[in-house]
């Protein structure tokens, strides 16, 4: 095919810009609406997390891991607490587990949804955003009964979590799983099976297995290009290993594995595993003292520690090295975000730019964890 | 009531021509432009409150004490009006001026004056020409130039972009929605609104309405590829993407604001009355009564009239609230490679059947 090759044009997209998630600055050389290179700059949201770490102590440190990834905080909360507790060798109760479980999970929930939603929009569906948007609010609510907020609960203690479940949360809790399953189905009807959505993503910004593997590509992304990888299978943290579920990966279904619907769709799925791992957990909850195990005083001994866990946008990993004071000596965050968008210029080259916004869509980053 | 009558009707009659002339025309557009104006109100609201209804919510609401949006948020189009006619108006330093603030207009008239010849009752019609349905085609095309226009002079990548998008878009679906109206034409052997109109009274068989629609299976395909090419020449969803507001910001309208902006809003709103017009007219028996003989008096044509146009703007509003958005080359497929070759073998269809049916 001859095509015609003029200069290229320099064109920002972001950071202030509607689907960029946040605030996000891609430079891209554009040849018409073909993308040549796009160059991801981050960095606008920079708050210095890992810097502060070193000057706060280690209960200090939970409220601001919920601004990291602030779409599902209480899996952020969650992996730390994990990490300290590993380090301090606390053993925490089983109800605090179980409590932790459905938390993070409810929250992996609302996230996804949020990222299906905004999806949507990228594409230019504007219906199926206030749907997932409407569901997602339920969620919202009952974390807010739960712990008073709605977005950044620092809930998740190291040893324990802040407040016990209130009464008629768990009847709560089945309630809204009994109203969102059905309503999965009607996303499906809306969305994912829609022709044009399919024409827009199906087939568009594959990512192959290789090129995800050598990206340290986790999560969501990775299984969506057809790897089975999932840290709550493969390395079991908290009681993960108790609960049946499957790791839904990406088909190629329509279209080629590890395209943007695939990874929309692993997405889409793992929402139903995240509801069947819940309702397990509400059926074995036991009763407890969610506050027996909290340490007087976090003081970890000498040494470090990297500890991951599976937040819904992968592999969030803290690296943390104690000189046994309270105050951590270095604390590091890998971010499933982050090396998400490392590959974008990688996975968007050639295509269009309504593509490469609809590629930037589907890997699902929060900026606020990229930039720390 | 025409702008020839009118000129007959007038007292300085032939003696000063052009008086006479800008003064009929005068009595026609100002009525235009407020029904325009108005049916825009109606059609935001209408759009916020559809949207709202499809996305489970209940949209403008008015609550409490005071203004606010009014009662069930009826007074939130005005607001909204407001709003852009109080807005500081903002000419980018680097805009080339004139242009700049041509554009709104130009893609304006291009809507405004297809008004002219859309025959809302049988005698409410401003010029019925002979060669009406051609006219609303080619002035239809004008708005185009004003996109160009708004794109090119605001001196901003997204506005070239969203520029250069709806050119090649409308450009692209005049071609099969002009196809689909040949096809009519042959059918109806008239250019003439009216005589379209007039074609399409009584029944067929004694049960349908002799709408053109029925009149036979090709022109019944006609009517989709001509609905669905308005559809993109209005740039609504799933044809945004001159406007594209997650790719292109606001596309050609990105650097408008206040009352330019809402001259660009309202002409997008009038050209889907002016498409849904041409295609009730065209497809769906304008002003006929859908039953024969069943309030078909002249009065009741312009219900009528108004009726299935609306209900296409519905079927537009639900569109865009329902669909993603298409790649700029699918949409460039859709059109030459699925509208163009049908609407072809349409006229080739339409030109068998009148022979051997008709």
């Amino acid at each position: 095919m001859g095509v015609v090759h003029g200069d290229l044009m320099t064109l920002n997209i972001g950071p202030q810009h509607p689907s960029t998630h946040g605030v996000l600055r891609l430079k891209v050389k554009t040849d018409g609406e073909i993308i040549s290179e796009v160059e991801p700059i981050i960095g606008y949201l920079h708050r210095c997390f890992e810097k502060h770490c070193e000057n706060v102590t280690y209960e200090q440190v939970i409220p601001y891991t919920d601004r990291c990834d602030y779409i599902a905080a209480m899996n952020n909360n969650f992996g730390y607490a994990v990490t300290v507790e590993e380090l301090m060798e606390i053993k925490v109760p089983e109800r605090v587990e179980y409590i932790r479980v459905i938390v993070a999970e409810l929250n992996r929930i609302a996230s996804h949804l949020l990222a299906l939603g905004a999806y949507g929009l990228d594409v230019g569906a504007f219906t199926p955003f206030l749907y997932m948007f409407r569901d997602r609010e339920r969620i919202l609510d009952l974390f807010e009964t739960l712990c008073g907020a709605r977005l950044l609960y620092n809930y998740i203690w190291v040893g324990g979590v802040s407040h016990d479940l209130p009464p008629g949360f768990i009847g709560a809790v089945y309630s809204f799983l009994d109203y969102f399953e059905p309503k999965i189905e009607e996303y499906n009807e809306l969305l994912t099976y829609n022709k044009i959505f399919i024409e827009r993503t199906g087939d568009v910004g594959v990512m192959p297995p290789e090129v995800a593997v050598s990206y340290g590509v986790t999560g969501p992304n990775l299984r969506g290009s057809g790897v089975k990888w999932d840290i709550r299978k493969d390395e079991p943290y908290s009681i993960y290993d108790k609960f049946d579920f499957d790791i839904p990966v990406g088909a190629g279904e329509m279209g080629t594995v590890g395209d943007c619907w695939d990874r929309y769709y692993v997405r889409m799925v793992e929402m139903k595993e995240s509801v069947k791992i819940t309702r397990q957990a509400l059926k074995g909850i036991p009763a407890g003292d969610v506050h027996q195990a909290l340490p007087k005083k976090i003081r970890p001994p000498q040494g470090s520690i990297y500890k991951r866990t599976e937040s819904p946008r992968g592999d969030l990993a803290y690296y943390i090295v104690s000189d046994g004071s309270p105050i951590p000596y270095r604390l590091k965050m890998r971010s499933p975000a982050f090396t998400a968008l490392s590959v974008l210029s990688e996975i968007s080259q050639g295509w269009m730019m309504s593509d490469v916004l609809a590629i930037l869509g589907s890997l699902d980053i929060v900026l606020g964890e990229i930039d720390r | 009531m025409t702008v020839d009558q009118l000129i007959n009707w007038l007292p300085f009659g032939t003696d000063w021509p052009v008086i006479t002339f800008l003064t009929a025309v005068i009595i026609c557009a100002l009525p235009v432009f407020l029904f325009i104006a108005v049916y825009a109100l109606v059609a935001i609201y209408g759009e916020v409150k559809i949207s709202s209804f499809m996305a489970d919510k209940v949209g403008p609401m008015g609550q409490g004490v005071g203004f606010h949006a009014g009662k069930w948020g009826l007074l939130q189009p005005v607001a909204d009006a407001l709003k852009l006619i109080l807005k500081e108006d903002i000419i980018p330093a680097a805009a080339d001026k004139k242009l700049f603030i041509m554009a709104p207009f130009v893609v304006f008239i291009g809507a405004f004056i297809s008004f002219a010849a859309l025959p809302f009752g049988q005698n409410t019609i401003i010029a019925d020409m002979n060669i009406g349905i051609f006219y609303i085609l080619a002035v239809g095309s004008l708005s185009v130039i004003g996109i160009i226009l708004a794109g090119w002079s605001s001196n901003n990548k997204w506005s070239l972009y969203g520029g250069m998008r709806s050119a090649a878009q409308i450009v692209s679906y005049e071609i099969p929605a002009g196809l689909s109206i040949i096809s009519i034409i042959m059918l109806t052997e008239t250019l003439s609104m009216q005589g379209i109109n007039e074609f399409q009274q009584g029944t067929i068989w004694g049960i349908l309405p002799n709408w053109i629609i029925f009149n036979n299976p090709f022109s019944f395909i006609a009517f989709f590829i001509f609905f669905i090419s308005g559809v993109a020449e209005c740039n609504r969803t799933p044809f945004d993407i001159p406007e594209a507001e997650s790719e292109l910001v606001a596309g050609a309208f990105t650097e408008y604001s206040g009352m330019r902006y809402a001259f660009f809003f309202l002409s997008e709103y009038a050209e889907m009355f002016v498409v849904s017009g041409v295609s009730a007219t065209a497809f769906l028996g304008g002003w006929n009564s859908p039953i024969s003989g069943f309030f078909d008096s002249p009065g009741w044509g312009v219900f009528w009239f108004m009726g299935k146009t609306l209900s296409l703007v519905f079927v537009m509003i639900w569109f865009r609230w329902t669909f993603p958005r298409l790649r700029v080359d699918q949409l460039m497929s859709i059109c030459w490679k699925v509208f163009l070759p049908f609407s072809l073998l349409n006229i080739f269809g339409v030109g068998i059947w009148s022979l051997l049916v008709g």
